[in-house]
């Protein structure tokens, strides 16, 4: 009798995971057709000799990956890419951090601060690359413009350079407009970071004796370890993929070629899919490199806790 | 019944999403069907001043020839026409062409023609005669195996050396250098002015120049055997034109962002030489804000680049018939009026550019194009290659590829080795 009558509420009822199943389905199909179906399918045809639109493709195994490595081009661009990553993540982190230490040492008006140093934020890569675009501008003397004649307006002539366009350190003004646009954001995680840090153990620390700078060098830096580490990977993917900001600072010209760059011209000016797939493979793969321990040891974390 | 209430949104979601997708697939299709019978889709990059009022007065005339078609712009802004391109290259691929499209008339069709997306328009040059109102060598060098593939509206001019009459006057140059050694040494003599003596911009200014440069040493038909099937790219006269283009290089000015600041250059007094196409010749003398608003023959003048006076470095916009049109029949139409003497009478004054016919009203063309028309007419035709006349675009990016490399080592040998590569890789 009990069994028959707790019977039908079963059954009329979904099994409990079957809601939350259905509701998250649609997002499920479309990041597995549209995310990791394309990255199936973009390796396949890096893995082909495709190299026209027309014919189609065999697989030809890794030729592709191993012959673009001797294009002058393609050396090129991971080194830029590599100079623009160091410059980007380590300037975007240090400008961040410090002026997340500055709110946090209760700057007045900090309110206003944290809005104008989180604006960047909000514009895209194509609008601050067309602003710096100008302010990089690379004639000096009396036909600067932008920032080098802002120098020359302060006698600081010294001061001006080919930026963008200077064969060595290209690279690293080019970082300059993705510092100004990322920072305010790392301000944000370090912020977030150094309001996590309990009042208590900067007491205690105080009370064991340590001074001011040792409170901060053992207890609260520890706890930005992870705040730095998870910045660390957001800013470094972007860098690895960044390819609107350079497009609309300088196009396409080989001075600040970058992977993403490659890629396209390959793909869509010399008509090469399986060159451009290599190529976006070989990006997939860096970025991959970053972020899956990342993964991993969150996980690893998680479980612990 | 909270439960209930989240398994109806999550199914409701997800029959939404299903819908969705069907629902944007009929009407996509429906929409089409509809109205393909009357709209004609013409494809171009024609969005800048002077071009889209060409565009314009080019739509009066069809639609006032063809009733019963209605003119659809789906130009796409941008330049040279990157993003149309790379747009255009989707549809295609997607099989759903537009009724017609902008390309450059020639080897940048090639890719297009390869994969079977263009139709033949030899029925259209033989019905309206056209193979005698435009030059013979135009229609040799657009002819791929024996069939032509667009019809040219414009032509523009590649190999013009610009300059500010001024600046060489107080340089002590006479007149415009006649020949690479003239040019280099008046280049020279600017330089000790403390001018420029020849402003550049982006990286694909430079392949323009590359190509003026090579158009001037070699000589017309050495230039034009370069893009045929025996050509040597290896040969010392090819290391003579890029030993030239390095020492012209080592004279030219910071880089500029574009062509336009670099043209300024010249027109500001600043700059001696700089060598541009035709539409140049609109920002200079074009009223601001769409030009400088300069006089011509005083604050700036032009001379076909060194070396090449008497051969016409030509580039075109052209419209072409794919295959598969949803309205070939509006397509073919459109086709006939930018053939006409009377569209691109209509259009070409406005964009700045002389018509691909030689039976041009020449009353329309002032001063400088008045000047080209009488070129056109009369000078041996070269291709150039930044604009896609004589290379097809996986040739161009490789030289463009090359230029770039050469701007950071500036070695001639590897420049020249990576040409003769571009040139084996092409396919060609």
């Amino acid at each position: 009798m009990t069994a028959q009558t707790a019977l039908p509420p079963a059954r009329r009822r979904a099994p409990r995971w079957l809601p939350g199943l259905l509701l998250v389905s649609p997002s499920i199909v479309a990041i597995a057709v549209f995310v990791y179906g394309m990255l199936g399918w973009n390796f396949k045809v890096a893995l082909s000799d495709q190299h026209d639109e027309i014919t189609p493709g065999k697989f030809v195994g890794l030729e592709n990956f191993v012959n673009l490595w001797d294009e002058t081009r393609w050396g090129i661009s991971v080194r830029h890419a590599i100079v623009f990553t160091l410059v980007f993540v380590g300037g975007a982190l240090v400008l961040g951090w410090f002026l997340a230490f500055l709110m946090e040492k209760g700057l007045k008006g900090e309110g206003g601060f944290r809005a104008v140093y989180l604006f960047p934020m909000a514009i895209s890569f194509i609008a601050t690359g067309v602003v710096w675009r100008w302010l990089m501008n690379s004639a000096t003397g009396e036909r600067a413009v932008g920032l080098n004649a802002l120098f020359g307006m302060f006698g600081l002539d010294f001061l001006q350079w080919q930026w963008f366009r200077d064969q060595d350190w290209g690279m690293a003004a080019m970082a300059i407009p993705a510092i100004w646009q990322m920072s305010g954001y790392v301000m944000a995680l370090f912020l977030a970071g150094f309001r996590g840090v309990p009042e208590e153990l900067r007491e205690a620390a105080r009370v064991d004796g340590c001074n001011e700078w040792q409170v901060y060098r053992y207890v609260v830096f520890a706890f930005l370890r992870p705040v730095t580490l998870s910045a660390m990977i957001i800013l470094g993917h972007i860098s690895l993929k960044v390819f609107d900001l350079i497009v609309s600072v300088s196009g396409k010209q080989i001075i600040t070629d970058v992977p993403a760059i490659f890629m396209w011209t390959a793909v869509y000016d010399s008509h090469d899919p399986a060159k451009g797939a290599t190529i976006a493979a070989y990006i997939v793969l860096s970025v991959a490199i970053f972020v899956v321990p990342y993964l991993i040891w969150n996980a690893r974390r998680e479980k612990r806790q | 019944m909270r439960r209930r209430w989240i398994s109806a949104a999550a199914i409701g979601l997800a029959g939404i999403l299903a819908l969705g997708a069907c629902g944007g697939g009929d009407s996509g299709g429906g929409g089409e069907g509809g109205t393909s019978a009357k709209r004609v889709e013409v494809f171009s990059w024609w969005t800048g001043p002077g071009e889209a009022d060409g565009l314009k007065a080019m739509r009066e005339i069809f639609e006032r020839q063809n009733p019963n078609y209605t003119f659809f712009d789906a130009a796409v802004a941008g330049g040279s026409g990157d993003q149309a391109r790379a747009l255009l290259s989707s549809k295609l691929q997607a099989n759903q062409p537009p009724d017609t499209f902008q390309g450059h008339a020639g080897a940048e069709l090639q890719g297009y023609i390869k994969a079977g997306k263009l139709e033949p328009l030899n029925f259209l040059y033989d019905e309206l005669k056209l193979k005698d109102v435009f030059p013979e060598q135009l229609v040799e060098q657009i002819t791929v195996a024996g069939n032509i593939y667009s019809v040219p509206v414009n032509i523009h001019r590649s190999n013009i050396l610009w300059f500010n009459p001024g600046v060489l006057k107080e340089a002590g140059v006479a007149g415009a250098p006649k020949t690479i050694e003239e040019f280099i040494g008046a280049l020279e003599k600017v330089k000790k002015t403390g001018k420029i003596p020849l402003s550049i911009g982006s990286q694909w200014t430079q392949v323009h120049l590359l190509e003026s440069v090579l158009l001037g040493s070699l000589g017309t038909d050495a230039y034009n055997a370069l893009w045929t099937a025996n050509a040597d790219w290896s040969s010392a006269e090819v290391t003579k034109a890029l030993e030239n283009f390095k020492t012209i290089m080592s004279y030219a000015g910071t880089p500029q962002e574009d062509w336009q600041p670099a043209a300024k250059q010249v027109a500001d007094g600043e700059a001696a030489f700089n060598i541009m196409g035709d539409w140049a010749y609109g920002y200079f003398h074009n009223p601001p804000d769409g030009g400088l608003g300069k006089t011509s023959k005083t604050d700036f003048d032009w001379a076909p680049s060194p070396g090449t006076d008497g051969t016409f470095m030509w580039l075109s916009d052209s419209f072409t018939l794919p295959k598969g049109a949803p309205n070939r029949e509006g397509a073919v139409a459109w086709l006939k009026v930018a053939a006409s003497k009377e569209g691109q009478d209509a259009f070409n004054p406005l964009k700045g550019s002389i018509p691909a016919r030689k039976d041009a009203d020449k009353s329309l063309y002032q001063d400088y194009l008045a000047w080209n028309l009488d070129q056109w007419a009369s000078n041996k035709l070269a291709g150039s290659i930044q604009h896609g006349v004589v290379a097809n675009d996986a040739w161009r990016t490789a030289i463009n590829d090359a230029v770039g490399l050469f701007g950071q080592d500036q070695d001639v040998a590897k420049l020249q080795t990576a040409l003769v590569d571009a040139a084996k890789a092409s396919g060609q």
